[in-house]
């Protein structure tokens, strides 16, 4: 056990963009971490992003299961290196208007559109891109944030909004009655855009260990498979230092 | 050398054949059909560079919109995609551009192995690792209309221009 697990523990915290189905699941995973690696880590979920923002600026977290746009702030910034990607999870977005809408494709979008979006940075990076096409900005298009994709898609259905912005993840976790009566106008397909975990400086003796340990949940013979099912992912994937510059540069590319 | 444009890989439609010139001296017999090929929605197209242009990394939506197989663009040098309408000012501008450090953007109209062509809304980021740039990341995104419209305008007074 290292010095670390007799004074103050680990903090391990999740983009709050994550699943509600999967609360569960993350303190799952973190009771898995403690065990296996011999560290006290204290799980901490930030009701939203400006809290959680507010926690990275305090230095309090130190693990990190971070969208890529908060990952490119805590690598460049903040010392961070991101170790692991979940397999076959990229984060791509979807464009999905009420399922009764005129609009039949992203080009009959007009200025003016009202325009539901949660406090997701990188959905709603990319969700404005792919209205570049219709010539919509943020100057032209009237934005309301809202707490949660469930909110965002009352709002749709309630006629508050013309249109919203939905991780592709948390568009297919709405019930099949809600889904039903939205319709998805563009869904991206990015790919090499991902969630990433991350480990922080005070926790830089873990990288290996817990890359190492990551790595192996996927194995038939690890305890650590029905935790992966808690967090709803098949595997983790080895993240390297290059594949994490790539995806900051792309992350750079389009934040214009 | 480059790879000459093949006949028999044409779209059909009538064809323009040009002899293009590029910033190393090299020269290559390009074929031009005027046929526009959709950007595919919701995609982003991605390559990579080494400082001298070289591509060094394409994604599947560079391979399926350039009409090339991967292993014909992987060494090649980026200009393979110069289409002849664009202006070479353009093209300059990107490399001062990101030689300075800086981003590029622009609209670019690029060249299908197959003679037709595609537009993009492009951006060009200089690769830095250690402090040292090592490379270029180009994203390109849908181009608006519009945008499109207004470029296709420009572009072919600037090629009037560099023509005289």
């Amino acid at each position: 056990m290292s010095e670390n697990a007799t004074t103050t523990p680990l903090e391990l915290t999740v983009s709050p963009d994550f699943s509600p189905d999967h609360i569960a699941g993350w303190y799952v995973f973190n009771t898995w971490l403690q065990r296996r690696l011999g560290e006290r880590i204290h799980l901490e979920l930030y009701e939203d992003f400006a809290a959680q923002r507010k926690a990275i600026t305090a230095d309090k977290v130190d693990l990190i299961y971070a969208n890529p746009h908060d990952a490119a702030m805590l690598v460049r910034e903040k010392g961070f290196v991101a170790i692991a990607a979940p397999k076959d999870c990229p984060d791509e977005v979807v464009i999905a208007v009420p399922a009764d809408s005129p609009a039949q494709s992203v080009e009959d979008l007009q200025p003016g559109l009202r325009l539901a979006v949660t406090r997701d940075p990188d959905v709603n990076l990319i969700g404005m891109i792919l209205l570049e096409s219709a010539d919509l900005k943020r100057d032209n298009v009237e934005t309301t944030p809202v707490s949660t994709y469930v909110v965002l898609a009352r709002n749709l259905l309630q006629g508050k909004a013309d249109c919203g912005f939905f991780l592709k993840e948390a568009f297919d976790d709405l019930s099949a009655p809600i889904r039903r009566q939205l319709r998805p106008l563009m869904t991206s397909q990015i790919s090499l855009v991902r969630h990433v975990l991350l480990v922080g400086p005070r926790a830089a003796h873990l990288r290996e260990p817990l890359q190492q340990l990551l790595l192996s949940m996927d194995d038939p013979a690890s305890d650590g498979r029905r935790t992966l099912e808690a967090l709803g992912l098949s595997g983790w994937e080895k993240q390297d230092q290059e594949d994490t510059e790539f995806m900051i540069d792309l992350m750079d590319t389009l934040m214009v | 050398m480059m790879t000459d444009m093949n006949e028999s890989e044409l779209v059909p439609g009538e064809r323009r054949e040009l002899t293009m010139s590029y910033h190393d001296g090299r020269t290559r017999r390009v074929l031009v059909v005027d046929h526009e090929v959709a950007y595919p929605d919701g995609k982003l197209i991605v390559s990579r560079t080494d400082t001298q242009g070289v591509i060094t990394h394409v994604n599947q939506a560079f391979v399926d919109m350039s009409g090339y197989d991967r292993d014909e663009l992987i060494g090649e040098h980026h200009c393979i995609l110069r289409h002849p309408d664009m202006p070479a000012a353009a093209f300059k501008d990107l490399w001062d551009t990101v030689g300075r450090g800086d981003k590029w953007q622009g609209y670019v109209k690029n060249l299908r192995k197959d003679g037709a062509h595609y537009w993009v809304f492009a951006t060009a980021i200089p690769n830095v690792r250690e402090g040292r740039v090592v490379g270029y990341t180009s994203v390109r995104r849908k181009p608006s209309r519009s945008k499109v419209n207004e470029c296709i305008a420009l572009y072919a007074r600037m090629r009037a221009e560099e023509l005289k």
